[in-house]
């Protein structure tokens, strides 16, 4: 290292094998594999959660209560560990019991499936303010007008929370794209651990995390014009900022 | 939106309910048995042995907690403040550390400054002869760097909605007092501001209590670190990992309820 006078050797970067531009780009697609799958998961669940939160019975909110509690006050990385442990354990017992062999469970599902009960506590929070800022007039008109809940909730709440939940939920994709790196320590070579990978081979630290750096900026940035268009889109009808 | 008088709301909360249900009181007693179980058939004896490292790992957790929170608090003012109202290089400079730090994940940022600043270091005598390199050699100095870093970027953005939502007429008031910008700046200014971004700071404090398990990755010993440790030497997978969550647990309920006690002794009018 001490004799490469230059901080970047950008060569080092190139996408066939002596560089690691390709592996980094591999990793950088699971990266986003892994968010786009966690969020998704995570949003159906929340859709779940912020309905039996708000017209279930009482079990189910105080079971729910604990869930969102839980996952929100305890950090990312321990829950990470333990729900890849627990998770993958718990699905070879169960093949067990049912007479199979035990799997080698897939990195990917189990990343997604970590991703998605972190991001189903605070989506539930997320939509459950937003149905309850829904003017209950337009439920009640629905209602006069002999929907049935299931079309009340397609036609009317769904669409109706969307401008109140969708700053809230761009906010959690954003984290879920982060909270991603966290599978690094368990093992799963997303961008975060091949980018380590990379620069442990090749000692030139500065340049491969910066690398990294440089495609989460981007995966940010281009979320944001996105998120933008969705949300002037969703807001459309609606007076001004206030 | 809409005036609470003449709209019902979609949903009306419950009546406020007590403790002792009868479905309530299923589930706690649910919950009592798998905790029975938790201890009785989970693997407990080393605790004693790793309880005074733990409880020196807890502690390493919230100095590392407490210190970041306060330097980023201090940094995190004048990113606000001139992303508000700073001269236009100043401001971009800060937009731009704010977009970056807030872009990236904190786990990289702390092994980018860890491994690529330590090793940068460790190039150039002139700082391996310094009086510093006996900290730069050491792990915390680049996790406190990280966390430090991370809480100003966060707290700076909440900053920035601070201070540009001090009512106007409340500055033009301290004008017509003939008050001096830097005066009308410390008197109402920054007091308002800070008033203004206080309930926000229980929040960012939990997330950065959360984000501090991950210096444990570059060797700090704090009580992610000492878990590991146990982890590694009783080959137990689940027991540690629980207690660890149980500890997050206790130290954010801690933080919420003390921020609580603080939040109500801050006089606000009309609430």
């Amino acid at each position: 290292m001490a004799t490469t006078p230059t901080l970047f050797d950008f060569s080092l970067l190139a996408l066939s094998p002596p560089g690691w531009g390709g592996v980094l780009l591999a990793g950088f697609v699971s990266s986003i594999q892994l968010a786009v799958g966690g969020y998704v998961f995570g949003l159906l669940i929340g859709i779940f959660g912020a309905f039996g939160k708000l017209y279930g019975g009482p079990i189910v909110r105080d079971l729910l209560e604990v869930y969102t509690t839980l996952i929100r006050a305890v950090p990312e990385l321990v829950l990470i560990l333990l729900l890849y442990y627990a998770g993958t354990d718990a699905v070879n017992q169960l093949l067990t019991l049912a007479g199979y062999g035990p799997i080698d469970i897939n990195g990917l599902v189990a990343g997604i499936f970590v991703i998605a009960v972190v991001q189903g506590a605070y989506s539930t929070e997320v939509l459950r303010g937003a149905i309850k800022a829904v003017p209950g007039g337009e439920i009640e008109a629905a209602r006069a007008y002999g929907m049935s809940p299931l079309k009340v909730l397609r036609r009317v709440t769904l669409p109706a929370m969307l401008p109140f939940a969708i700053p809230g939920l761009a906010n959690l994709w954003l984290i879920a794209t982060k909270d991603t790196a966290l599978l690094a320590v368990v093992g799963f070579s997303e961008l975060t651990l091949v980018t380590r990978q990379a620069a442990g081979a090749t000692k030139a630290y500065f340049l491969f995390f910066c690398a990294a750096g440089v495609l989460y900026l981007a995966l940010t940035l281009v979320s944001n014009v996105f998120i933008r268009i969705i949300e002037k889109h969703s807001r459309r009808g609606m007076p001004g900022p206030v | 939106m809409s005036d609470p008088s003449t709209t019902l709301a979609a949903y009306v909360p419950p009546k406020g309910r007590s403790l002792l249900e009868p479905h309530r009181i299923f589930l706690m007693l649910i919950f009592a048995v798998l905790v029975f179980c938790v201890i009785w058939f989970m693997r407990w004896d080393w605790l004693p042995r790793y309880g005074t490292r733990l409880l020196h790992g807890i502690w390493q957790t919230l100095v590392m907690l407490f210190s970041t929170v306060a330097v980023g608090f201090l940094l995190a003012v004048p990113i606000g403040l001139v992303r508000v109202t700073g001269p236009k290089p100043l401001a971009w400079l800060a937009n731009g550390f704010c977009t970056v730090i807030r872009g990236t994940p904190l786990l990289l940022q702390l092994w980018l400054l860890y491994y690529g600043l330590g090793s940068l270091f460790a190039q150039y005598p002139e700082i391996r002869s310094s009086f510093l390199w006996p900290y730069l050699r050491q792990a915390w100095p680049y996790g406190f760097l990280a966390l430090t870093i991370s809480f100003a970027a966060y707290e700076g953005e909440v900053m920035r909605g601070a201070f540009a939502g001090v009512p106007r007429g409340e500055l033009e008031a301290a004008n017509a007092f003939g008050m001096s910008r830097w005066t009308a700046f410390r008197r109402i200014w920054l007091p308002r501001a800070i008033h203004r971004a206080l309930p926000t700071l229980n929040g960012e404090t939990v997330l950065q209590l959360k984000s501090t398990p991950l210096v444990a990755t570059i060797t700090v010993v704090d009580a992610y670190a000492v878990i590991s440790k146990v982890r590694q030497e009783t080959y137990l997978t689940y027991e540690p990992l629980l207690l660890l969550a149980l500890i997050y647990l206790c130290l954010t309920g801690m933080l919420i309820v003390a921020f609580r006690y603080f939040e109500n002794r801050i006089p606000t009018r009309g609430a």
